[in-house]
């Protein structure tokens, strides 16, 4: 048992915090997010440089690490508020690559990932599956060895920004079967494929992201046809994880801003930081905060472990993170008081992505009814 | 990173678990309600440890300690869990002897540590007043020098178990006028059979005997017994509220009674399907059962720091006040779970040798009672605002 990082993972850390300290302030996030870009491509490229989009790959595919390098890197975009698109590209995408592609896809599409060259989003969402990563009603017919895809993809984070997408559709069955669902390399630019961009609440980017009529060869299918569901399942835990810790990254910027300003902020002739029940609504954020922590130490050093663990872990923290995400957030702004609600103040953006992030992926309810079925299937014995 | 035990710590469970399973008395109950269980149950493994020479595992080697790292300690205390197993009270194990080995003198460790380390002797702890809960240092008992004795007295209360206690260590106040209440305050070790004590009974909501009032009436000590010097006693106290809080979260026990309470809930019925089926109820586990891994990786985090020779700091407080929250959670989950039959008060069942007719499930007899007395460990060593507070200062820096 050991919670210390590698010299090298320390390393990771000290250059990603250097480079969105010097380069993301406030000020500046705030001009991209408002840029017609909504992004720092050459940002993107920097990070390529540094090897940092390789962190999760293993050596065979040209990196160095795993989950442990992809959570300390987004604990760190958490701190910043960081939008370009790491869980999207080299997460999810990756994972997907890493898990399912044969050697000829990943050296093409991870390389791509790795350089920079290629940004992938991972379409998986659909606007009446809610949750369930199975209910697609995106379909991938199959025509000679090719398929051709049809359907419409749900705020597919990251879309404006990419050049290829995952996309998930259903090969075979019925809407909602696990089996029957496959997964599939597009490129953004191939015919049929059309978005619909916009602005996230948060400062990022999305679209609604349509296929009409696209033709893919079988050289496009990612790991076994009709049996995808359980590589898309670990993706979107290995994605948890690395949620949970962009999450954890900004409960702690909006817990030390809301003690700082407590410092600051004076009523009845003294700072309100001297008021205990704020000190203890401050002590409890710093709690959840602390449990996120261990829960997304937990969830990402148990996504190599069996099926039944890694769901129960991954689905525990993100429940743990959605209701401390949401109670260090409104807090936040409730101790600001009318400062918090403003715009110009940093406090309100960390509230607004820790909100956010608890839909990603299945928020809080949902997360609790999966842990809550994987449980079932250790029955006890009754007691007498 | 990783969350792996090592192969020698893999040894180790197997090596106290195999210990516990041959050596742990059968015939002495489990602890749930206190006052049902008398003194010689609640020793007897204690006294089995103490031959075994693990009675004392976190003192240094040359006071009878281990040597166990503190996961090697945290494995003890999961196995011990595991079985339910009575463990030494903390008293004199975790309270008393760190104070006596590190600040007493040679005459002081050869007096008492044995004692503890054996689970002959019996401590209790004189630190509340009626006066003086949370505001610990406004304690008004006296202790005044009178020749080569102290002349103690004063009021103690919440004395827990102290009508089985043969030795008790009392804060008093030995300087009225000093300039703060905290230097005044003596660390005073007494024989709870010197004439002028009497120990009174506090009955609990739970309708037991755990903890009681203690009077001293010119209670005369000799002053060999004072620990380290006259008017330094908060600080042993502060050392010793410090001290060895590895366990204090509860985990372990809190996990096998995530157990007991699914199996209860497996046995209880509703709408014709077990209760543990029933998505409501089966979420309100979920949850517990989610709070408590957190609390379990950040006890292991704070483990890991301690391993690492950081000693415990204020985690611990975040420690105490999320193990109670839980503790008490699960409690009042239980008494949940047992529906009407939480109602009967088992101390009232008629005593007439009758099993033919049971008064409800057995598992129910405690719910209650349980959860009642489990409300006193957001209260006790430092109330859970106490620990904010204390978080709020530390941490916070507020």
């Amino acid at each position: 048992m050991d919670f210390d990082f590698t010299d090298e993972q320390n390393m990771v850390r000290d250059g990603i915090s250097r480079l969105i300290r010097e380069q993301y302030d406030f000020d500046t996030r705030r001009g991209v997010i408002a840029s017609e870009a909504g992004w720092r491509p050459e940002l993107w490229a920097q990070l390529a440089e540094l090897g940092m989009l390789a962190a999760p790959f293993s050596e065979e595919d040209g990196g160095f690490g795993g989950a442990t390098e992809a959570m300390i890197i987004m604990e760190e975009f958490g701190k910043g508020l960081a939008v370009e698109p790491f869980i999207p590209s080299v997460v999810c995408a990756g994972g997907v690559l890493k898990h399912g592609g044969n050697s000829a896809q990943r050296e093409e599409y991870i390389g791509g990932i790795i350089s920079g060259e290629m940004v992938f989003a991972f379409a998986y969402a659909e606007p009446r599956g809610r949750y369930d990563l199975a209910n697609l009603e995106t379909t991938a017919k199959a025509d000679g060895g090719d398929y051709v895809l049809n359907g419409h993809k749900a705020v597919v984070i990251g879309a404006p920004w990419a050049t290829h997408f995952v996309v998930t559709a259903r090969t075979s069955g019925g809407q909602t079967d696990k089996d029957g669902v496959s997964i599939f390399i597009v490129d953004k630019a191939a015919q049929g494929v059309s978005t619909r961009d916009y602005a996230t609440v948060d400062g990022r980017r999305a679209s609604e992201v349509y296929f009409e009529n696209v033709a893919v060869g079988p050289e496009a299918v990612i790991g076994e046809v009709d049996n995808g569901l359980p590589l898309i399942e670990l993706v979107s835990d290995e994605a948890i994880a690395a949620l949970c810790a962009e999450a954890c990254g900004a409960m702690k910027v909006a817990h030390e801003m809301t003690v700082e300003y407590s410092r600051q902020r004076k009523q009845f002739g003294t700072p309100i930081g001297k008021f205990q029940v704020l000190q203890h609504r401050m002590v409890d954020m710093f709690m959840e905060y602390e449990q996120s922590v261990s829960m997304t130490y937990m969830a990402t050093l148990k996504l190599g472990d069996d099926e039944v663990t890694r769901k129960k872990a991954a689905s525990a923290a993100k429940v743990r993170i959605g209701q401390g995400g949401r109670f260090v957030g409104q807090q936040s702004i409730q101790i600001h008081g009318g400062m918090g609600m403003t715009d110009e103040l940093a406090v309100g953006h960390y509230f607004k992505r820790l909100t956010m992030i608890d839909s990603e992926f299945g928020n809080v309810d949902h997360h609790l009814k999966r842990y809550t079925d994987l449980s079932a299937a250790d029955v006890p014995v009754a007691a007498e | 990173m990783n969350l792996e035990f090592t192969e020698e710590e893999k040894a180790f469970r197997a090596e106290v678990r195999e210990f516990i399973e041959n050596n742990y008395p059968q015939d002495i109950g489990t602890r749930g309600v206190d006052d049902e269980m008398g003194r010689e149950d609640l020793l007897a493994w204690h006294k089995i440890l103490g031959k075994k020479g693990w009675s004392v595992p976190a003192w240094p080697k040359e006071y009878g300690g281990t040597d166990w790292t503190p996961t090697q300690r945290y494995i003890w205390g999961e196995e011990n869990a595991r079985k339910n197993t009575v463990m030494p009270l903390p008293f004199g194990v975790s309270m008393v002897g760190p104070v006596i080995y590190t600040f007493g003198n040679e005459e002081q460790k050869a007096q008492h540590l044995p004692g503890i380390r054996s689970g002959d002797v019996w401590w209790c702890q004189g630190y509340s007043e009626p006066g003086a809960g949370s505001d610990l240092a406004s304690l008004k008992t006296t202790a005044v020098r009178d020749g080569d004795d102290y002349i103690l007295n004063g009021q103690k209360t919440w004395t827990t178990l102290a009508q089985h206690a043969d030795w008790g260590f009392f804060l008093c106040r030995t300087d009225p006028d000093a300039p703060k209440p905290q230097m005044g305050i003596s660390f005073i070790l007494v024989d709870m059979k010197t004439p002028g004590i009497e120990v009174r009974p506090i009955k609990l909501i739970d309708g037991g005997h755990e903890v009681n009032e203690v009077w001293l009436t010119d209670v005369r000590v000799p002053a060999t017994n004072l620990i380290g010097e006259e008017n330094k006693g908060w600080t042993y106290a502060k050392f010793l509220l410090a001290h060895e809080r590895s366990g204090i979260a509860g985990v372990a026990r809190s996990k096998r009674g995530v157990e007991q309470l699914k199996e209860i809930a497996a046995a209880e019925m509703l709408d014709g399907k077990p209760l543990l089926e029933d998505m409501g109820f089966a979420q309100k586990i979920s949850q517990l059962e989610i709070d408590l891994s957190a609390l379990e990786i950040t006890e292991l985090r704070t483990l890991a720091g301690e391993q690492a020779g950081k000693g415990p700091g204020p985690e611990s407080s975040l420690l105490k006040v999320k193990g109670t929250e839980i503790q008490q959670r699960l409690t009042e989950l239980t008494l949940e779970a047992v529906g009407y039959y939480g109602a009967p008060d088992f101390r009232s069942f008629p005593d007439d040798g009758s099993n033919d007719f049971p008064i409800g499930p057995d598992y129910a007899h405690h719910a209650a009672p349980t959860y009642f007395n489990m409300r006193k460990t957001s209260i006790y060593g430092g109330s859970n605002e106490i620990q904010r507070n204390i978080i709020t200062k530390m941490i916070l820096g507020l």
